[in-house]
């Protein structure tokens, strides 16, 4: 593992161009990679595709010793993904331990050790691979735009079902409350206002002068009588038959009949 | 005057197409269908819209159909000029999302673990939001395991959004296999 690689990655504004040996990270670089590397796996994959590196050529107790310096290191960073790192590494450790292990004749149809970790490093390349491709294909909102015509949306409007049984169920509803309305019978009132604007002339004949307040008849008379005797008052006004005076604010107001004295 | 009841092909391909291109979501057989007060035979409706593609086949905008149903869409040539309109740069996701999105599109149904299986990483719940916000995967279910972890699969709008019909129309895997790692010593 002489070979010097390059990347081009800064730490503290110093490009390193040296990828980590083996899979050794030094602390410091430790964001960089963590940046250019998805994982232990992605970097694993760098260093043998493009550096044929040997799995087995890494040098085991090397790594291990500085992995657990890096732990340290990392605790108090990010020890989740040194986590990954670690394991990454025991299972290397795993696999040539038991690769410089002598095998017993019986078990020499055995699986190659090493054919666990190259499935799944083959399984990853090929799921970052297709990562790759699903990012270049054209998506909604960057390459592919929708077209939408304006159009202001009106829903229709469908006249509601009406059965047989609703009909009949409705007049059974206007029967009865019809029944509770039989005993509610109010003689309407007959309050017309021309009719008081006569009782008012009539009124105004005999007394001649009459204080606008003794028109109204408060505690007779009910709200809707007083309005109406009110609105006969402003019309026999409007239509010149009254003379209304007052001689200064808040003084009294007279009405009499418009032409007397 | 109103058309109430198209009664030749070229009046039946002017209300859909008049519906497609209003739409904000793709058009289904079956929104389709409910244009028409009379019953609609959906062979019917798919040799109409092939039809009002062929119209369309020189024109900016195109019919193509996705998982959702059939929408109008502006031809990618033209992309380029439409990005001059909205000049803030898409952001990308990083390699962790897309890595993820592949692993549930091309391995779904699939649960945390699986994801961190093939990837040999924790998976970031970052990740995992970003890819639920954009509507790209859901959960589609508990595997019966122990902890009874999600189970995530893609969306419909997944598809919509890569202008696929199917899954199927994803590049197939066997594209992304690799030479094989040399084992000898």
């Amino acid at each position: 593992m002489q070979t010097q690689f390059t990347l081009d990655a800064r730490i503290h504004g110093e490009t390193i161009t040296e990828i980590p040996h083996d899979l050794y990270i030094p602390p410091d670089a430790l964001e960089v990679y963590l940046e250019a590397f998805e994982g232990p796996l992605d970097l694993l994959l760098y260093l043998i595709r493009k550096h044929n590196l040997d799995i087995l050529d890494i040098p085991m107790a090397d790594l291990t010793r500085q992995y657990m310096q890096y732990v340290e290191k990392m605790r108090a960073i990010k020890l989740e993904l040194a986590g990954d790192y670690l394991l990454m590494s025991a299972m290397l450790i795993e696999i040539k331990s038991r690769m410089l292990l002598p095998k017993p004749a019986e078990i020499e149809s055995e699986d190659d050790p090493r054919a666990e970790l190259v499935r799944r490093l083959m399984e990853y390349e090929a799921i970052k691979l297709a990562a790759q491709r699903l990012d270049e294909m054209p998506k909604v909102g960057e390459d592919i735009l929708v077209a939408s015509a304006y159009y202001q949306h009106i829903s229709e409007i469908k006249p509601p079902e009406v059965s047989l049984d609703d009909l009949a169920e409705a007049w059974r509803n206007v029967l009865k409350r019809a029944s509770h309305f039989k005993h509610h019978k109010v003689s309407r009132a007959e309050l017309s206002v021309r009719e008081h604007m006569s009782i008012i002339l009539r009124r105004l004949k005999t007394d001649k002068l009459v204080e606008f307040s003794d028109l109204f008849d408060v505690m007779q008379d009910g709200i809707p009588k007083l309005v109406v005797c009110f609105l006969a008052i402003l019309e026999l006004a409007r239509e010149g038959l009254l003379r209304i005076t007052q001689q200064a604010a808040f003084s009294p107001i007279y009405v009499q009949i418009n032409g007397t004295d | 005057m109103a058309i109430t009841q198209p009664n030749n092909i070229a009046e039946l391909k002017n209300v859909l197409e008049v519906a497609l291109l209003t739409s904000h979501e793709p058009l289904s057989l079956d929104d389709m269908t409910r244009l028409f007060a009379e019953r609609m035979e959906r062979a019917t409706l798919r040799m109409l819209l092939d039809e009002l593609k062929q119209d369309w086949a020189e024109r900016t905008m195109e019919l193509v159909q996705v998982a959702s149903g059939y929408r109008f869409q502006a031809r990618m040539e033209y992309a380029t000029f439409l990005a001059r309109l909205n000049p803030e740069k898409q952001s990308k996701y990083s390699r962790a999302v897309m890595e993820t999105l592949a692993i549930i599109a091309y391995r779904q149904p699939v649960t945390r673990g699986d994801i961190e299986e093939i990837r040999g990483v924790a998976v970031n719940p970052n990740v995992m939001r970003q890819l639920q916000e954009r509507d790209w995967i859901d959960v589609v279910g508990q595997r019966e395991v122990p902890g009874r972890p999600s189970l995530y699969a893609t969306t419909k709008h997944f598809l919509d959004d890569l202008n696929l019909r199917s899954l199927s129309e994803l590049p197939p895997m066997d594209d992304f296999a690799q030479q094989e790692i040399p084992l000898d010593t």
